[in-house]
């Protein structure tokens, strides 16, 4: 009954939205005054101020003269960088183009939602960035897009310029088909864990012609341009070390497989995804130098999923290895900072350690690593703003900015509370809106609710968690 | 899925890839085995230089707790130790009752894909009150020392399927048998009170489909036919039985199983479990709770808040299990569900935060109540939200939920605030034994913390 309202809501508190948002970014300047500021890479600052010039981090210091920057008193606050959630299916419209082995030729960026309200749930929970990944359905899946979480802004301007690009790959029960079949789909291949690497192998065999066959004809070896090649295109980038792979698997032999065959091919894998079992095999991903991005604790979800620990993070940072903890979730991003608290207790992970696996870690993951993720000087003012310690439960993110832009305010969404309530009453009270049973006919269900809103429905094969 | 006709070769696939998947877990499998038998050890305990929170009275600096034969036998700062009892000084430390989960389904449903074999959490059919979470709990899975390692020793687990699912237990986290660690056995019969829903399911080859929104009311309309139909069988069933009883010529009715189990809950003895969400759903609960004169519990309880009046009126408790769920709306507020708990508490419902959980995640029951408390919940009244209130609502709070002389020895000895995501266990008592606090998890820290 109330979906086509929300639907009309949703659209009115769009139209809403930026008009709110410009007035937030009028002023420019922005200097935060007196606060904890946790750099996340040059410890914690007490009483001190960050001027925000042009986007970026100006100045950090104590006292500093406000001029004609808008001043936010963050006395008694904390601060921290955005969080950067380096795994995340948030404001995709498709997950998972699973019908063959290797979709290398889908492209994230062509499914982006600017308007998904997850976005803006997520800023609350102070994500500013995000690694937006293709699903597990497939050995090798399509292209990964780093974005921005510029609620409110055209989707162009969420991805981040320059970021190097990324492509997903999968291991294990997901790309193997183990715990689900599509209904009227015939078995895929592969079906086994030898199959998914021989997928990979072949995908790079093919990869490594194509370019040669480029190669001989700009060499002028031959004649005629080789037929473009869409699915093998982006796996040469890869080998030429020019895109990075983010490799979803659970078991330690699988993914050491693949940084065994990725060095064959000669490029390093960037990130292991979810990675439980990671730490089995922590010194050969510190000596490859792959990243790993976990989610902290979650376990026992599949049996892939149950030889986890939570311990998983420190003994990975024992190691030496860039950790990063992730969400994969709509809702578990909106808590992230619990999680990497959770690094602290269970082995010992030093708090600007654990502080950084929801930051500047995954920032260099991603290859972002240089303008964002910490706060230091000349890096994008991507900030959030706490209520008290961002480790502490009772903590919440009082305000979110992206390059110096404010995309939440706690204050002002309570405030705008009153006038969405009284939008809704009347958007209720139209024709178009009435209940079936006041003589309204069946609401009609968005076609993005019809896709799932993405819960924990990893069976379906419409989503991809986990 | 025809899951009842598993043919032998993809039963035998399954049995090589789980063989495989423990094989490569062997380490695990072997310390899972030698877990069962750590069920801690008995004693007199005195717990010295604590700081203790009882929860249910003020907070005791400098205090010492005494645990004997199961029992916290005294609680105080001018407490006499008896003679060979095991100190602990617990200086710099805090003293905490156990934390108590009142929805979850662990030890029902340990690894839901994958291994489907260990999923006893849902019948087939739609009216199994006979099902008893007690006979289904696992007392071994792995589940039970994750969770109480985190400071949780008691939870409510529950069946899930259907529209009658069965019946609940309360359980205590440690034990060899489920004798060993029920605390009430039959606790309550979980009822998927039913709602309009346009979701009609998966089609083959077609994807979820959504059926009209009439025939979706017609359906929900069904369905409660169908449960007030089988609680009025029941209620004759009983009324025959007792008839017969009374008067021998009279001949007792054939002994049903189901109804037999539902008696108790018909006739408001033991409370009924809904679980419902959106306020409509639950003020039509509340109503058939107060129409049938039935004792009842809210499991879910999104919106609960908003029909304070009903739930006041007719002393429904909420379990509120939705901290960690996504507002349904597009445009509900941010922090509608984080909320929850506070406008409960502001509404002076009864309430418990529970995690709603299968089993693996319930250890995050205190930072459930945490994250409440960053929305408006006293910091209080989020811990008394998983401790001395869920022990209310379940009925055992004579035994359970506070740091009080005659009460179970569950305790939790922290290093910091119980709710905090940073704080460490020091030591962990379950009906006054001292437990190990080893769990699957530091057992595979501890094989390969080391491997360079």
């Amino acid at each position: 009954m109330k979906r086509r309202i929300g639907m009309l809501l949703g659209l009115a508190i769009l139209a809403l939205l930026p008009a709110s948002l410009v007035a937030q970014q009028a002023g420019g300047d922005v200097l935060i005054r007196n606060a904890t500021v946790m750099t996340a890479s040059r410890g914690t600052l007490e009483n001190t101020d960050i001027l925000i010039r042009g986007g970026k981090i100006a100045r950090i210091g104590k006292n500093l003269p406000a001029g004609t920057a808008r001043v936010i008193d963050a006395t008694g606050k904390f601060v921290t960088p955005g969080i950067i959630d380096a795994h995340s299916h948030t404001m995709m419209n498709a997950v998972n183009e699973g019908t063959l082995s290797v979709t290398s030729m889908t492209r994230i960026r062509d499914v982006l939602n600017p308007t998904d309200v997850a976005i803006y749930r997520g800023l609350a929970g102070g994500v500013t960035a995000a690694l937006l990944l293709h699903g597990s359905a497939n050995a090798i899946g399509g292209q990964s897009s780093t974005v921005k979480f510029k609620y409110g802004r055209p989707v162009e301007e969420f991805v981040v310029e320059g970021a190097p690009t990324g492509i997903k790959f999968a291991m294990g029960e997901n790309p193997k088909r183990s715990n689900f079949t599509i209904p009227g789909q015939p078995p895929r291949y592969p079906r086994t864990r030898m199959g998914v690497l021989e997928v990979m192998r072949d995908a790079f065999v093919r990869a490594r012609d194509y370019k040669r066959s480029w190669d001989d004809f700009r060499a002028g070896k031959t004649r005629v341009p080789p037929r473009r090649d869409m699915e093998l295109e982006p796996i040469v980038e890869i080998l030429e070390g020019k895109r990075l792979v983010h490799a979803h698997g659970y078991r330690s032999d699988e993914q050491l497989n693949l940084l065994r065959l990725a060095e064959e091919f000669g490029f390093r894998v960037g990130t292991l995804q979810h990675g439980l079992e990671a730490y089995k095999f922590a010194p050969e991903i510190a000596k490859h130098g792959a990243g790993v991005s976990i989610f902290i604790d979650s376990w026992s979800y599949k049996l892939e999923g149950y030889d986890a620990t939570p311990y998983n993070a420190y003994m990975l940072w024992k190691a030496g290895v860039n950790v990063s903890i992730n969400s994969d979730s709509n809702e578990r991003m909106r808590r992230l900072n619990l999680d990497a608290a959770k690094a602290m207790k269970y082995g010992g992970v030093p708090e600007q350690d654990a502080l950084k696996m929801i930051t500047l870690n995954p920032a260099v993951q991603l290859g972002i690593g240089s303008r964002t993720g910490s706060i230091e000087q000349n890096k994008d003012a991507d900030i959030v703003i706490w209520s008290e310690h961002p480790f502490s439960p009772y903590a919440h993110p009082e305000m979110t900015m992206i390059e110096g832009v404010v995309y939440f305010d706690r204050k002002a969404d309570i405030e705008r509370r009153g006038l969405l309530a009284k939008e809704r009453e009347e958007l209720e009270k139209l024709d178009i809106n009435k209940a079936p049973g006041s003589g309204g006919a069946a609401p009609r269900i968005p076609t993005e609710r019809v896709r799932g809103d993405l819960g924990h429905i990893e069976d379906s094969d419409l989503d991809d968690h986990k | 899925m025809p899951s009842n006709k598993i043919s032998m070769r993809f039963f035998s696939a399954f049995v090589a890839l789980a063989a495989a998947a423990f094989l490569a877990s062997g380490i695990a499998a072997q310390s899972d085995a030698s877990q069962q038998n750590k069920t801690g050890r008995a004693g007199t305990f005195a717990i010295v230089n604590a700081r203790i929170v009882t929860v249910t009275g003020p907070v005791i600096e400098n205090g010492t707790v005494v645990i004997r034969d199961g029992k916290i036998a005294a609680v105080g700062t001018n407490v006499s130790i008896p003679s060979g009892a095991e100190r602990i000084d617990a200086k710099g430390l805090s003293v905490y009752p156990g934390m108590i989960d009142a929805a979850t389904s662990l030890g029902l449903a340990e690894i839901p894909l994958g291994a489907n074999a260990t999923m006893d959490v849902a019948e087939t059919g739609s009216m199994n009150a006979n099902a008893k979470a007690i006979t289904g709990i696992n007392p071994h899975t792995s589940h039970v020392n994750v969770t109480r390692v985190n400071g949780v020793t008691t939870v409510h687990s529950a069946p899930t399927g259907g529209t009658i699912a069965g019946q609940s237990a309360v359980i205590n986290l440690n034990g060899s048998t489920q004798t060993e660690m029920s605390v009430v056995p039959e606790f309550g019969l979980v009822i998927n009170f039913p709602r309009v829903t346009t979701f009609g399911g998966f089609q083959p080859g077609v994807g979820p489909i959504t059926v009209d929104f009439n025939e979706a009311v017609r359906r929900r309309d069904t369905q409660i036919e169908e449960l007030k139909k089988i609680m009025a069988d029941a209620a004759a069933y009983a009324k025959a039985k007792e008839a017969s009883a009374k008067d021998g010529s009279l001949r007792p009715p054939a002994t049903d199983l189901r109804l037999e189990a539902m008696v108790p809950y018909i006739r408001g003895e033991r409370p009924m479990l809904i679980a419902v969400e959106r306020e409509r759903d639950i003020r039509a609960a509340v109503k058939f709770l107060a129409d049938n004169k039935l004792k009842g519990i809210i499991v879910g309880g999104q919106e609960a808040w908003k029909a304070a009046d009903d739930l006041k009126k007719n002393n429904v408790p909420v379990i509120f299990t939705n901290i960690y769920s996504l507002p349904v709306r597009e445009d509900d507020p941010y922090d509608f569900l984080f909320e929850g708990p506070a406008q409960l508490h502001r509404a002076g419902v009864k309430f418990a935060v529970a995690t709603g959980d299968g089993g693996a995640e319930v250890r995050d029951l205190p930072y459930h109540a945490g994250l409440a408390g960053a929305y408006g919940l006293p910091k209080e009244e989020a811990l008394k939200a998983v401790t001395i209130y869920p022990a209310e609502i379940l009925g055992i709070a004579n035994r359970m939920g506070s740091i009080e002389a005659g009460k179970d020895a569950n305790i939790v000895v922290t290093d910091g605030d119980i709710l905090d995501p940073r704080t460490n266990i020091k030591y962990l008592f379950i009906g006054g034994r001292l437990l190990p606090l080893t769990s699957r998890h530091t057992e595979l820290f501890e094989s390969f913390k080391d491997r360079k």
